[in-house]
C-alpha cells in the first residue's frame, strides 16, 4: 500500500510566501501599535495648535501641520485607530451576518435559497454610499457608528454570497452524507464539518474585505458621511488637505501613505492566511 | 420482518421518472447487490432508503427502514433512525472524509454519537483505545500514525478503509456500500471487498452493496437486483441470475462481462 508523499514545495516559493505574511503581518502590526499607543500617548495634543498653520515635515512636525496648525502625524496616528475599529467592526458584522445567512441559504429549500440570494444580488448592486446615506438618515447623525454599520451591512452581503457557495460545494462532499446517514445533527454538521471547512477561504476573505472597508471609510469620511470632525479619520484628513493641495501637497501624502500601507497590509496577511489554513501546505512549511 | 422493505418507490424530478415502482427487500444479515449502468437509479435508491434525497426530488411509495417509514418523515424524526439502523461507504475515497479533521478525531465522530444513543459513558481513553480498535478490524497498518494523519497524507485505500472503520462505529444493522471500490485499482480493491465480506459477517449486518461491476457484485452479495433506467428488470440469487439471465439487459450485461474477461485471458 503505497502512501502519498508530502507535497515537495520548492524553497524559494516557501520563503517568498512566509515573506508574503512577514511584510502583511509587519505592516498590520504597525498599525496595530500605533492604534494603541494612541490611547496612551500622542505626539501632541490632536485637537490643539501645535505649531503653524501648513508647516512643511520637520524633525518637530514628521508629517507638517493642516491649516489650524495641528500636528499631521498625530491625526495620522488617531486615524490609524479609527480605520482599524471601523475594518474590524465592519468584518465583524459582516460575518456574523454574513455567515449567518449564507449557511442558512445553503441549506434552505430552493424557495428560500432564491429570495436569499436575490437580496444579497441587491445589496450588492445598492452603492455602499447610498446605504451609508440610508444608515446615517437612520441613526439621525453621521458618526463612526453609522459608518461601521453601512459597510458592515454591505460587506455582509458579498460575504453571504461567498460562504452560500462554499457551504453548498462542501454539503455536496460525501463526507457530509456520510455523516447524516450516521445520525449526525443539523449543528453538529455545521459547527463540526461546515464551518471548518469553510473558515480558510472565508478568513483570506474577511482580510480582503477588511482592505476594502477601511478605503471605504475613507471615502465616507471624506465625504463627510464617516466620523465628524474631532475623529481624524485619514479621509476627513484628505479632504482637508484638498483645497491646500497645491500650497501643501504634504497633507494629502501622509495620510495616504498610512492608508495604502493598512490596505497593502491587510491583503499580503490575506494571503498568507490562505496558507496557514490549509492543513496540506501548513505541513510544507 | 424485513430490515429495509421497499414498496412501490417512485422518484421523480421535474415530471421525469427517475425511478418507477421499485420494490426490493433486504433481511436482517441478507447481502443484495444492486446492479445498473450509471444513471440507472440505483445511488438515489439508495439515498432514499435513507430518506437524504436532494430536496428537488419528489418520492412517493413506501420504504420501512428497521419497521420505520422514511418517506415524508420529517429530517428530526429520521436523525436517531440513521447510524443506529443503516451507515453508508461511498465511492470516492476522496471526497469521503473531512479534508480538515484528522483520521482519529473523524472516526471517533461516529462512536460517540453511538455511545450517547446507548446511554454510555464517554471517556477519552475508551474513545480512543476503541478508534484504534475499529482501525485495526479494517487492518490499517502503522495505527498511530493513521490516527493523527490528515485525509491527504494516507492512500485512497486506506481512506476508504477508514470510511469503512467510520461505518463500523455506528455498529449499524444495515450498512450501504454505494460503489465503494469503484475508483480503486484491482488489488486494492480485492483486498477492500475482502474486508467488507468479512466485517459484515462478524458483526451480522445486512449489505446493500451498489456497483456497476458484476464479478465485483457476484464477490460479495447473495441476492442481485437488476436496474435498468429507473426499472427492476430482475431480481434474485446472485448465481441463479448471473447462469442464467431471464431478462435481455442482464443477458447483455452477463454477455459483456464475458466478453471481456475472454478478451483479457490470451494476454495472461
Amino acid at each position: 500500500m503505497t502512501v502519498f508523499t508530502e507535497p515537495q514545495v520548492d524553497p524559494a516559493r516557501r520563503t517568498r510566501r512566509s515573506l508574503t505574511l512577514g511584510i502583511g503581518l509587519l505592516l498590520v502590526g504597525l498599525h496595530l501599535a500605533v492604534a494603541l499607543l494612541t490611547l496612551i500617548w500622542t505626539p501632541y495634543d490632536p485637537a490643539g495648535m501645535a505649531g503653524g498653520r501648513l508647516e512643511a515635515p520637520s524633525w518637530t512636525h514628521w508629517a507638517g501641520t493642516d491649516r489650524l496648525g495641528r500636528d499631521l502625524f498625530t491625526q495620522i496616528m488617531i486615524g490609524s485607530r479609527i480605520a482599524l475599529i471601523v475594518g474590524a467592526g465592519a468584518v465583524a458584522i459582516a460575518a456574523a451576518i454574513g455567515v449567518t445567512l449564507g449557511v442558512l441559504a445553503a441549506f434552505a429549500t430552493r424557495y428560500l435559497d432564491d429570495a436569499l440570494t436575490a437580496t444579497f444580488d441587491i445589496l450588492i448592486a445598492f452603492p455602499t454610499l447610498l446605504l451609508a446615506m440610508l444608515v446615517v438618515a437612520a441613526t439621525g447623525n453621521a458618526s463612526l457608528l453609522s459608518a461601521i454599520l453601512a459597510l458592515g451591512i454591505a460587506i455582509s452581503a458579498i460575504v453571504a454570497r461567498l460562504a452560500r457557495i462554499l457551504a453548498k460545494r462542501v454539503l455536496a462532499m460525501d463526507y457530509i452524507t456520510a455523516a447524516r446517514t450516521a445520525g449526525s445533527s443539523w449543528p453538529s454538521i455545521v459547527f463540526r464539518h461546515l464551518l471548518p471547512n469553510i473558515w480558510p477561504t472565508l478568513s483570506v476573505n474577511f482580510a480582503l474585505q477588511f482592505g476594502l472597508a477601511v478605503i471605504a471609510e475613507a471615502s465616507l469620511s471624506y465625504l463627510g458621511l464617516g466620523a465628524p470632525p474631532p475623529n481624524a479619520s485619514w479621509g476627513r484628513l484628505l479632504q482637508e488637505a484638498q483645497g491646500t493641495v497645491y500650497t501643501a501637497p504634504f497633507g494629502a501624502v501622509a495620510p495616504g501613505i498610512a492608508l495604502v500601507s493598512l490596505v497593502i497590509g491587510m491583503n499580503l496577511l490575506a494571503d498568507g492566511l490562505r496558507d496557514v489554513g490549509d492543513p496540506t501546505r501548513r505541513r510544507t512549511r | 420482518m424485513s430490515l429495509l422493505a421497499i414498496e412501490g418507490l417512485t422518484l421523480t424530478t421535474g415530471g421525469r421518472e427517475l425511478v418507477s415502482n421499485l420494490s426490493l427487500s433486504i433481511a436482517p444479515g441478507a447481502r443484495l447487490g444492486l446492479i445498473g449502468e450509471s444513471g440507472s437509479g440505483k445511488s438515489l435508491t439508495a439515498l432514499a432508503a435513507i430518506g437524504l434525497l436532494p430536496p428537488d426530488i419528489h418520492a412517493e411509495g413506501s420504504v420501512l427502514l428497521d419497521g420505520r417509514q422514511v418517506i415524508g418523515a420529517r429530517e428530526n424524526d429520521l436523525i436517531p433512525i440513521r447510524g443506529a439502523a443503516a451507515a453508508t461507504v461511498f465511492q470516492e475515497p476522496l471526497t469521503a472524509l473531512d479534508p480538515l479533521m484528522k483520521i482519529g478525531r473523524q472516526v471517533a465522530e461516529p462512536l460517540i454519537r453511538r455511545y450517547r444513543r446507548e446511554g454510555r459513558d464517554i471517556d477519552r481513553r475508551g474513545i480512543a483505545r476503541e478508534v484504534r480498535d475499529l482501525l485495526e478490524r479494517v487492518s490499517l497498518p502503522d495505527i498511530e500514525r493513521i490516527v493523527n494523519a490528515y485525509p491527504y497524507e494516507i492512500s485512497g485505500g486506506q481512506r476508504q478503509r477508514v470510511a469503512i472503520a467510520m461505518a463500523l462505529a455506528c455498529r449499524p444493522k444495515l450498512l450501504i456500500a454505494d460503489e465503494p471500490t469503484t475508483a480503486l485499482d484491482v488489488t486494492t480493491q480485492a483486498e477492500i471487498l475482502e474486508l467488507l465480506s468479512k466485517l459484515v459477517d462478524e458483526n451480522g449486518m445486512a449489505l446493500l452493496f451498489i456497483s456497476h461491476d458484476l464479478p465485483v457484485v457476484a464477490r460479495v452479495a447473495e441476492e442481485v437486483a437488476v436496474l435498468r433506467q429507473g426499472e427492476l428488470v430482475e431480481q434474485g440469487p446472485v448465481k441463479s441470475v448471473f447462469r442464467a439471465p431471464a431478462h435481455d439487459y442482464t443477458r447483455m450485461l452477463v454477455a459483456a462481462a464475458a466478453a471481456f474477461d475472454r478478451a483479457l485471458e490470451p494476454a495472461q
